[in-house]
C-alpha cells in the first residue's frame, strides 16, 4: 500500500453552498480517519466561518450550468433561496449538518481552523467578526509553514 | 477471511472488522482495542462502543460522527480524546460490527 497521508491542509475559497461543503466533508472526513486536518478559509471562502454570513450560504444559481437551469432562470427573484432550501434538504437527509454546526463539529473533532490575512485585510473584517471555533489570522508564510509535511488541497 | 483473536478464528475483513456481529464478546472488544492503541476499555469507551453496535444491530447501519457525538452521551471532544485514531471507525471495530461505510 501507498504511503498512508498524516495530514492534510485544506483551503476554501469560494462562499457558496457547493464551494464550502466539499473542503469541510473533505476536512472532517481526514479527522475521521485520523488524519490531523488544517481548514485555511481564504476570500468569500471566510464566510463559512464569518458569524453572520456563516448563516446565509447559498448554491450559486447563476453561472453554473452543471444545475441544469438557464441562466435567466436562476437569476429570478427567490430562485437562488428555494434552490439552496432544497439543497440543505437533502443534505439533512445524509446527516450532514449545516454550515455553522459543521464548523463547530469539525473545530471540536482537533482540526485548526484559520482565515488568511490578506483577505481579512481586503474584506476590512476585524477577529470579532468570526466564529469563536477560529484559531487564528495566519498570513500565506505561516500557512505554508503550518502545512508542513502534509498534503495541501485547494477548493 | 479469517483472524484469530484469543485463540478464536473470526470472520474479518482485511482491517480487522468483524464481519459477523455474533462472533463478538467483551472480551474480544478487550483485545481488538488493544491491538489498536488503546491499552484498557473506560466506562467512557464502552459507553461509545456499545452505542455502536446497538445502532448498527438496531438499524443496520453505523451512526455518523455527527449523531454520535449527539446522542452516544459522549461529545465529539471527547469522542477524540478516547479515540484519537478515529471515533466510528474504531468503535465499529472494537464493537465489532462491520467497517461504517458513510463519508460522514
Amino acid at each position: 500500500m501507498a504511503d498512508r497521508i498524516e495530514k492534510v491542509s485544506i483551503i476554501i475559497s469560494k462562499g457558496s453552498l457547493e464551494s464550502v461543503y466539499p473542503g469541510l466533508i473533505m476536512a472532517n472526513g481526514a479527522r475521521m480517519e485520523g488524519i490531523e486536518a488544517n481548514v485555511f478559509f481564504t476570500f468569500f471562502g471566510m464566510d463559512a466561518i464569518h458569524k453572520v454570513k456563516q448563516q446565509h450560504i447559498h448554491v450559486a444559481t447563476v453561472g453554473n450550468p452543471a444545475l441544469g437551469m438557464p441562466t435567466w432562470v436562476g437569476g429570478l427573484p427567490g430562485v437562488e433561496s428555494f434552490v439552496t432550501y432544497k439543497f440543505e434538504e437533502e443534505i439533512a437527509k445524509l446527516d450532514i449538518p449545516p454550515i455553522p454546526e459543521f464548523i463547530e463539529l469539525i473545530a471540536d473533532s482537533g482540526a485548526q481552523l484559520y482565515a488568511c490575512k490578506a483577505s481579512v485585510d481586503l474584506f476590512k473584517y476585524d477577529p470579532k467578526d468570526f466564529v469563536p471555533q477560529l484559531n487564528g489570522v495566519i498570513t500565506v508564510g505561516e500557512f505554508y509553514e503550518m502545512a508542513g509535511g502534509g498534503q495541501i488541497i485547494f477548493t | 477471511m479469517t483472524t484469530m483473536i484469543l485463540g478464536t478464528p473470526l470472520d474479518t475483513d482485511a482491517e480487522g472488522f468483524l464481519q459477523q456481529p455474533s462472533q463478538w464478546s467483551d472480551e474480544i472488544a478487550s483485545e481488538i482495542a488493544q491491538q489498536n492503541g488503546i491499552p484498557v476499555l473506560t466506562d467512557r469507551h464502552w459507553q461509545v462502543v456499545r452505542y455502536m453496535r446497538d445502532t448498527f444491530l438496531n438499524t443496520g447501519s453505523a451512526p455518523t460522527i455527527r449523531s454520535l457525538g449527539k446522542e452516544s452521551g459522549v461529545s465529539v471532544k471527547e469522542l477524540y480524546e478516547l479515540f484519537p485514531k478515529g471515533p466510528a471507525k474504531l468503535a465499529a471495530k472494537i464493537g465489532g460490527i462491520p467497517k461504517p461505510k458513510g463519508c460522514i
